[in-house]
């Protein structure tokens, strides 16, 4: 199973409704998961992130655009094919009446050994064989999301989706998942979009990081770079606003207190121009002059990490000079 | 099928084997009989020959009741049958054609559904043609409406799940989607209502056969006796009633083994258990502490079989921000609802001592002591949206609090509402006063459940996981907020997490809980450097931060957490520590010194 494939979208957009009290989730998103690679996608609830992934896997409608695997596109209908994908909660990503072994199974391709491939796959996420013949119930979450994980890797993916694996766990437990998924990640060189909220999370697994705000991505680089040195404004924020060890949270005041008590933007009617502006510390609503984010998109493939930021150069220098929290 | 145990079910069992028994045996045992024509006694009345007298060819009316019982049923099965197949297939027809078809679908049934039954059932039988047959379909198909609907309903509930959704992307076909993940979870439900369907149809098909419009002669079921015997009611009712009696107890047989099958399955736990409030195990509590807003000394909460908090001791000192600590099932939430006096039967809660703003609480809140909780204790919970009302404005709601504690006219309740909102930071708070739950943001809720507890004076602010279903950004803006109102007002703050850089972040002592005990009380600064108990540390270790080194994985915590069900006779984490021995596994340690574990003191060491 040594995959070296690239998942990519192009120009991918999602909508849900009807076209004028629609949503559009996913907004022309270019992201691509170069082979063998992990990508971090980060971003609030709502910014469009889940929905990509299942946009992958064909649970979410394409609106426009297209994903390729391998420059080909993959059909439009959910089906082993070559994109899998572990979900969020794993004490609702496995059917209850149904032994491990069996949910295992299912997932393989027709015609194989299925007791021996089964006993293969929980070894390799960990788990005893013995462990095919019970049901969910009798298993922590923690190993349920090991289940889940080799239910995945049955249908012999080339690419993996793990979307907020590990949100649902114990801290105790999440550590664990995390170095199994990083584990097998290297063992067999799966290329995975690695989805969640949690920084300190997507940056432990991640070679590369996108972050996502409404709908769009609005910042793209190597981890390092993308949070040692974050460009978008946005991006600024997330990294300041993660949870640090003996860190205090500031109250802030005046403008910058009106911004981040601002309400967060309405995917039905996203703001025009850039759509962080109506939240931006470094945009419209504090520095005079900057109108240009009000009507004009701006556009991230040209600038350093990608940035989607207008003023992407001039905001690191702002935060420079104020008092870093 | 679980619990049929019940007098309840033992009756429905009965009933039902003695309908099934007469459906086979009778025609054999009495099938002659009841055909045999005697026109020298016609419709007689009741003697020791016939007990229940003769029809107008002189036949025997009991045996006929008997042996109709296997047309009957077997009619009312069939249709029951048909019905049921129909609505299965209409019901899941979202799921097996594709959502665009399958809406077109359900808004028929939906159409269908409004109809009544027996029009349609009467409709049909125009239909069909009047006969046994078309009174099969007719009864059918009135049924499959409801019970497509049931079943849609059902499936939705099914479909969004993420089994269904991973079985899809594994490449499971649709139909067997339905047969192996769907049916098998919705199907206790669809067997009750289809059992109850039954016991309907039955009623329905003698109905029409009463009508003429079922079962026709020679042939004869019990609606068809029914017909006949009305004519001579007035002679010997007992040929009308007997087969009306027939009628009634195997519709009875079907709808009472439904609901004993609903009952076996909707009750799994027992509903009324009395809450015993233990009396204190020493007599004299030590005495508090001048400036505490809170003490507890040996709290237990217990269920029936569990005791998930096993002796918890706290004090919470005026203005303190305390954070606790602990993984599920820690037993952290249930600590704060007991604080609370929220727990519910069949909850058991019993302390040495539990006392806020001086009041004993031990005993139960009486009225005044519910006014001090009401007014001086704030609970922020971590779903905002399930802890307001969402029918009632955000305005409406907190200004509830003022006038049930305060005593305020309803106006100058609401002014302080809007007063309370803007003092929370919520922009517009006169606009945000008048709307509804779901109008606002996850964080604007969990703002406006802060505000709510600052409608009285709190002197003690309880948050359990305030920020768990928020994201990083509204996750700081909602702790600075809970700094600054403990800053403003002076009120202690009790900040419960999973999370325990979270904790460190707002809180100056941190009590870490371990299978419902306080393992370790350390101040958040020494967190750090200087925490002693092994579960501590290795919480520390497991948690990635943003300066993680990535080349090693990271630290994780052997085994899984303590069940609450089944605790180790010693040191609850003493079967996951890599420090335990002998003495850990069968004494349970005291919290002494700020930490519960044996081999704290040589840990410091080998830590430093």
């Amino acid at each position: 199973m040594s995959a070296l494939n690239e998942l990519s979208f192009r120009d991918v957009s999602v909508r849900f409704g009807g076209r004028r009290r629609g949503v559009t989730a996913v907004d022309r998103v270019d992201l691509t998961v170069p082979a063998g690679t992990v990508v971090g996608l980060v971003g609030e609830s709502g910014s469009g992130k889940s929905t990509l992934a299942r946009a992958a896997v064909g649970l979410a409608p394409l609106a426009g655009g297209e994903v390729l695997l391998d420059g080909r596109p993959l059909p439009r209908t959910p089906g082993r094919h070559g994109v899998q994908m572990v979900f969020q909660d794993p004490y609702s990503s496995l059917d209850p009446r149904m032994t491990v072994g069996a949910s295992i199974a299912e997932a393989a391709p027709r015609g194989e050994n299925t007791t021996a491939e089964v006993a293969r796959l929980l070894d390799l996420v960990e788990l005893a064989p013995e462990r095919a013949a019970q049901y969910p119930a009798q298993l922590s979450g923690g190993q349920r999301q090991r289940v889940a994980l080799a239910r995945a890797l049955a249908a012999r993916p080339d690419v993996i989706i793990a979307d907020e694996i590990t949100s649902a766990l114990d801290v105790s437990i999440q550590g664990t998942v995390l170095n199994l998924v990083r584990e097998l990640q290297r063992r067999l060189s799966l290329s995975m979009l690695f989805i969640s909220h949690n920084l300190a999370v997507v940056r432990y697994v991640s070679d590369l990081l996108a972050v996502m705000y409404l709908g769009r991505i609005v910042e793209c680089g190597p981890v390092d770079d993308v949070l040692g040195d974050p460009q978008h404004p946005y991006t600024r924020q997330l990294v300041a606003s993660a949870p640090r060890p003996g860190g205090i949270p500031t109250v802030l005041t005046g403008a910058e207190a009106a911004l981040d008590t601002a309400e967060p933007a309405d995917p039905h009617h996203p703001p025009p121009g850039c759509r962080f502006h109506p939240r931006c510390p470094v945009g419209p609503l504090v520095l005079p002059g900057r109108d240009d984010c009000r009507d004009t998109e701006p556009d991230g493939s040209r600038r350093r990490h990608q940035a989607a930021c207008h003023y992407a150069a001039h905001a690191s220098e702002q935060h420079n000079t104020r008092s870093t929290p | 099928m679980p619990r049929l145990r019940t007098p309840l079910g033992v009756t429905a069992a009965a009933l039902l084997a003695l309908v099934v028994v007469t459906a086979v045996l009778a025609p054999v045992l009495w099938g002659d009989r009841a055909e045999a024509v005697d026109t020298a006694h016609i419709l007689e009345g009741p003697s020791s020959a016939h007990w229940a007298g003769t029809d107008a060819l002189g036949r025997d009316i009991v045996f006929r009741v008997l042996v109709a019982t296997r047309l009957s049923v077997l009619l009312a099965l069939l249709s029951t049958a048909l019905g049921v197949l129909t609505g299965l297939l209409l019901g899941a027809a979202p799921l097996l054609v594709g959502a665009r078809v399958g809406r077109l679908v359900t808004a028929g049934v939906n159409i269908a559904v409004a109809f009544p039954g027996l029009l349609l059932a009467l409709s049909f039988a125009v239909v069909f043609g009047v006969g046994a047959m078309g009174a099969v379909l007719a009864i059918g198909f009135a049924i499959a409406p409801a019970f497509a609907r049931l079943t849609g309903n059902l499936v939705a509930s099914v479909a969004e799940r993420d089994y269904i959704a991973a079985a899809r992307i594994a490449g499971v076909g649709r139909f067997r989607v339905l047969v192996r993940h769907v049916l098998p979870n919705i199907g206790e439900p669809l067997v009750v209502n289809a059992t109850v369907a039954a016991g309907g149809s039955l009623l329905a098909f003698a109905g029409l056969s009463f009508l003429g419009l079922g079962v026709q002669s020679p042939s004869y079921d019990w609606g068809r006796l029914l017909g006949e015997g009305l004519n001579s009611l007035y002679v010997h009712p007992l040929a009308a009633l007997l087969p009306g009696v027939a009628v009634v107890l195997a519709g009875l047989a079907f709808n009472l083994t439904g609901e004993a099958v609903a009952r076996g399955i909707g009750q799994t736990t027992p509903l009324f258990v009395a809450v015993r409030r233990r009396p204190p195990r020493t007599a004299a509590p030590t005495p508090s502490e001048e400036d505490a807003v809170l003490a507890v000394e040996g709290l237990r909460v217990g269920f029936p079989g569990v005791t998930p908090v096993r002796g918890v001791s706290l004090t919470v000192r005026r203005g303190e921000a305390v954070g606790v600590v602990g993984e599920s099932g820690s037993g952290k939430s249930l600590t704060a609802l007991a604080i609370a006096q929220l727990i519910e039967p069949p909850g058991e809660v019993s302390a040495d001592r539990l006392e806020f703003a001086g009041e004993d609480l031990r005993h139960g809140p009486t009225r005044a002591q519910n006014r001090v909780l009401g007014t001086s204790l704030a609970m922020v919970f971590q779903d905002p949206m399930t802890s307001f009302n969402p029918t009632q404005r955000i305005g409406r709601q907190l200004a509830e609090v003022a006038e049930q504690h305060q005593g305020l006219s309803r106006r100058r309740a609401l002014d302080r509402a809007v007063d309370r909102l803007r003092a929370v930071r919520l922009p517009a708070p006169q606009r945000r006063a008048r709307q509804f739950p779901h109008e606002f943001s996850g964080g604007m809720r969990q703002r406006a459940m802060i505000a709510m507890g600052l409608m009285g004076t709190p002197a003690l602010i309880i948050a359990d996981e305030p920020t768990t279903a928020l994201d990083v950004t509204v996750q700081r803006q909602v702790l600075a907020l809970l700094a600054d109102v403990r800053a403003t007002t002076g009120a202690a703050l009790m900040l419960i997490s999973h999370d325990i850089t979270v904790v460190g972040q707002v809180c100056q002592r941190v009590l870490v809980m371990y299978a419902g005990r306080v393992v370790e009380d350390i101040g958040t600064t020494e967190l750090a450097t200087k925490a002693r108990h092994p579960y501590t540390r290795a919480l520390l270790a497991a948690v990635p931060h943003l300066r993680t080194d990535r080349d090693l994985p990271l630290t994780v915590i052997p085994g899984r957490p303590a069940d609450p069900g089944d605790m180790p006779a010693g040191c609850a984490f003493a079967p996951r520590c890599g420090f335990a021995d002998d003495l850990c596994r069968t004494e349970d340690p005291p919290l002494a010194g700020g930490v519960a574990c044996w081999h704290a003191a040589n840990l410091t060491v080998a830590g430093a």
